[in-house]
């Protein structure tokens, strides 16, 4: 079999975990990593599922491992923060079948919290890295990824980027070899991780490294390419990419495919036959680094910054002085940043958190999007899980706000990391009023289905875990576990009210399922009644795409985008805005 | 296009328009005639209703999957306030194709700002290749207003001298899904003669 295919990077990352045999992932979702999973699942061979975190997820993956299986686990840059207590301990115990551990990073952050490079992990964790470049090497290095887990024992990571997790090129694709479940063996001195056993292991790390050092320096996953010699350039991953647009064969390349540990005499060797050396690495200047305590004089942070994604243009302008030409167009262009949906379920809950003025400690989702005009309600988002335990601390030193503070978590998230903020609400005698909006999906990154949703990944049906029992269970007393509609906000704003002010923890699972779930209902229709409009611009406040002024200067709805979900017509004044059918 | 160039199309819309299905039949289509592709789109947060960009980029080998200000030999916008946005990555006499729907930005929804009324105006008057269309019309004409992407292929297909109208529509039919085959051919046809 030889087929050429059109892969995202992503995909092929799944279809290497396919050809080379691997039979379990565990994940947890995370933009850029979300599809690798999507699409390992989508291979009968291959058992897939959504873990209820990436410390779960790893975890999981570490058994099948043990157990003597190829197993995988993906998760986005922070995801491995969360990760990261298995990820070290995995280090030690090397591994039973072979282990790859895939993070995305998102320099740009185009959809992320904070930018993070994750090569300080390996090195942290002493486990070697890959990085590819493109979707060719996505699908190969996974394949290789596993050889050399096996060949050296060891768990191996796979570092990706927001551009090669999301661009798409040329594979070629190759059938599965099934790889026979390696023996499990009762091997307590090698899996149970207690002092005296963990200094032994520590040794054999730290041989290890050495071991897959000078296979770094040998192996064809680090490439040099000789052009000219007046500049030579060492790089790896998406950044390549970027260096040979802008250079051309006006630079020599040492493209590194492992970028840890970091082959020192091949980088020594380059360096010798070139002029000048310059280091091209996003974010942090690992490699830079590296070559400095190697006595090799180079360029790098120098020239480049430290933050955000790079380009060729930028590459251009800063190491060759050369400006893009380009057209820019006379005008002022509005920013067209990204918004909650028509219909979304969390319009109408910001809309009564911001009415009420209310301190709202966000979380990590769609619904961060209640930070931004014109609902601006949220006040603080950290990471996954933090709402709950930021709104615990802020409440016990301001204890006269817990009135008017609140928490926000999605469903997926509550399941992620906010069931232990709960308990440590209830065990140390919070007061807090954590609401969880329920919108049915893990919504952000793109519908995937979580512990709440009644559905695994590979679609088989199972028990919803409803968060109000987990609530109950947690000590919250069932009286103050309210569930309530978002959209019907009288009713919200009067639950808010009273959980308020009842001085212990309480919870309000805010309900509706996401409006781009393809069951809700969008057969409606809302219309303003010129008439009838006084112009109040009620509905105007909820900050909805699809309505906006008219050229009469009253607010019209764009029959598009309306899902007919109504909040609009509850806000209205003037009892102007009524719904048919669409 | 010589042997040795790297051609670069790029496709700007709204989140939700479809751009990421447009480039896939392009990328395809490329591929069908044994060109290297590469590619780079946008998932996540931006999806939810922002500006969204994704790149072609083909040719004998293709180094970088993004393209850069003044880089790009075609345009295809399928909005008219995201053609004004990516205007500067037009190479000079380079294509812009763009529906002439409007989708107001969050910024003029809630009254900051108005939606500019002379940007079609303004892209006449730059070094560039302009052809205008409404798409959005030609979609539902079609039977689904989802088909902007393919009408503006369809489009595309008159004024490029990449592609054959047969290389694209053949794409087109591998891309697509198949239930939504009949409405994207329509769609395509449309586009074409527009």
């Amino acid at each position: 079999m030889d087929k050429k295919q059109i892969m995202l990077g992503n995909e092929a990352v799944a279809r290497g975990l396919y050809e080379a045999g691997c039979s379990f992932v565990s994940s947890y979702p995370g933009t850029p990593s979300t599809e690798i999973t999507e699409n390992a699942a989508a291979y009968e061979e291959i058992y897939a599922e959504w873990a209820s975190n990436e410390k779960v997820a790893l975890e999981c993956a570490l058994g099948a491992s043990l157990a003597g299986a190829r197993s995988f686990c993906g998760m986005k840059h922070v995801g491995l923060n969360v990760a990261a207590d298995p990820l070290f301990i995995s280090s030690y115990i090397g591994i039973n079948g072979g282990i790859v551990i895939a993070v995305a990073d998102d320099p740009g952050m185009h959809s992320s919290q904070n930018e993070q490079d994750s090569r300080h992990y390996a090195i942290a964790a002493k486990i070697p890295m890959l990085e590819p470049a493109d979707s060719s090497e996505c699908l190969s290095y996974t394949k290789l990824a596993y050889e050399l887990s096996e060949q050296f024992e060891t768990p191996v990571l796979l570092r990706l980027s927001t551009r090669v997790s999301h661009s798409q090129s040329i594979v070629s694709l190759s059938e599965r070899s099934e790889v026979p479940m390696k023996e499990y063996v009762k091997d307590p001195a090698r899996y149970v991780m207690m002092p005296g056993n963990a200094r032994v292991r520590h040794t054999v790390v730290e041989k290890r490294l050495q071991a897959i050092e000078q296979y770094a320096d040998t192996s064809a996953v680090n490439r040099v390419e000789m052009h000219d010699t007046s500049i030579g350039i060492i790089t790896a991953g998406i950044a390549y990419c970027y260096a040979k647009e802008a250079f051309g064969n006006h630079a020599s390349y040492l493209k590194l495919g492992m970028v840890y540990p970091l082959p020192s005499k091949l980088i020594q060797s380059f360096a010798k036959k070139v002029d000048r050396v310059i280091v091209i690495e996003e974010l942090d200047d690992i490699i830079e680094t590296a070559c400095k305590k190697l006595g090799i004089q180079t360029d790098g942070k120098n020239l480049l910054s430290l933050c955000s994604e790079y380009s060729a243009d930028l590459l251009k302008e800063k190491l060759l002085g050369q400006s893009p030409v380009f057209t820019p167009y006379d005008g002022s262009v509005p920013n067209r940043p990204p918004v909650m949906c028509p219909g979304c379920p969390h319009r109408g809950l910001f809309y009564t958190l911001k009415k009420m003025k209310l301190t709202v400690c966000g979380d990590i989702g769609c619904y961060t999007l209640g930070a931004v005009p014109p609902l601006g309600a949220i006040d603080s988002t950290f990471c996954m899980g933090a709402s709950v335990t930021t709104l615990h601390g802020f409440t016990k030193v301001r204890p006269e706000n817990a009135n008017k503070t609140v928490a926000v978590i999605g469903d997926s998230t509550f399941m992620h990391s906010g069931i232990t903020g709960l308990v440590n609400i209830t065990y140390n005698k919070g007061i807090s009023t954590v609401l969880i909006l329920d919108n049915s999906i893990t919504g952000m990154t793109g519908h995937q289905h979580n512990p709440c949703t009644g559905f695994t990944l590979k679609g088989e049906a199972v028990t919803g875990i409803l968060p109000e029992k987990i609530c109950e269970a947690a000590g919250v007393d069932p009286d103050h576990i309210r569930i309530t509609d978002p959209n019907n906000v009288k009713k919200l704003e009067a639950i808010l009210k009273e959980e308020l002010a009842y001085p212990a923890p309480s919870v309000i699972i805010v309900r509706r399922p996401c409006a781009l779930l393809k069951y809700v209902k969008k057969d409606k229709l809302c219309i303003i009644n010129k008439d009838a409009c006084r112009n109040c611009k009620s509905c105007m406040a909820i900050g909805c795409p699809a309505i906006s002024m008219s050229a009469d200067g009253k607010p019209e709805v764009n029959s598009t985008l309306c899902t007919g979900c109504e909040l609009c017509a509850r806000m209205c004044r003037c009892n102007a805005i009524e719904t048919k059918a669409k | 296009m010589s042997n040795n160039q790297t051609v670069s199309i790029m496709i700007a819309g709204v989140g939700g328009q479809g751009t990421l299905l447009a480039s896939r039949v392009l990328g395809n289509a490329a591929m069908k005639k044994d060109f290297d592709v590469k590619m780079s789109e946008v998932h996540g947060m931006a999806q939810r209703g922002g500006s969204v960009v994704t790149y072609v980029r083909f040719g004998k080998e293709v180094a970088s999957p993004v393209i850069d200000r003044g880089q790009a030999d075609v345009l295809l916008s399928f909005e008219q306030l995201e053609a004004a946005r990516y205007l500067p990555f037009v190479r000079h006499g380079g294509l812009l194709i763009t529906n002439t729907q409007k989708i107001n930005p969050m910024t003029v929804v809630s009254g900051a700002v108005k939606y500019p009324a002379d940007i079609l105006d303004k892209l006449a008057q730059v070094p560039v290749r302009l052809e205008t269309l409404d798409a959005l019309s030609l979609a539902r004409e079609a039977g689904n207003e989802k088909a902007v992407n393919i009408v503006l292929i369809g489009r595309f297909a008159k004024c490029c001298d990449l592609f054959t109208p047969e290389e694209l529509l053949e794409s087109v039919k591998v891309t697509v899904p198949a239930k939504l085959l009949d409405i994207n051919l329509k769609a395509f046809e449309y586009g074409y003669r527009a």
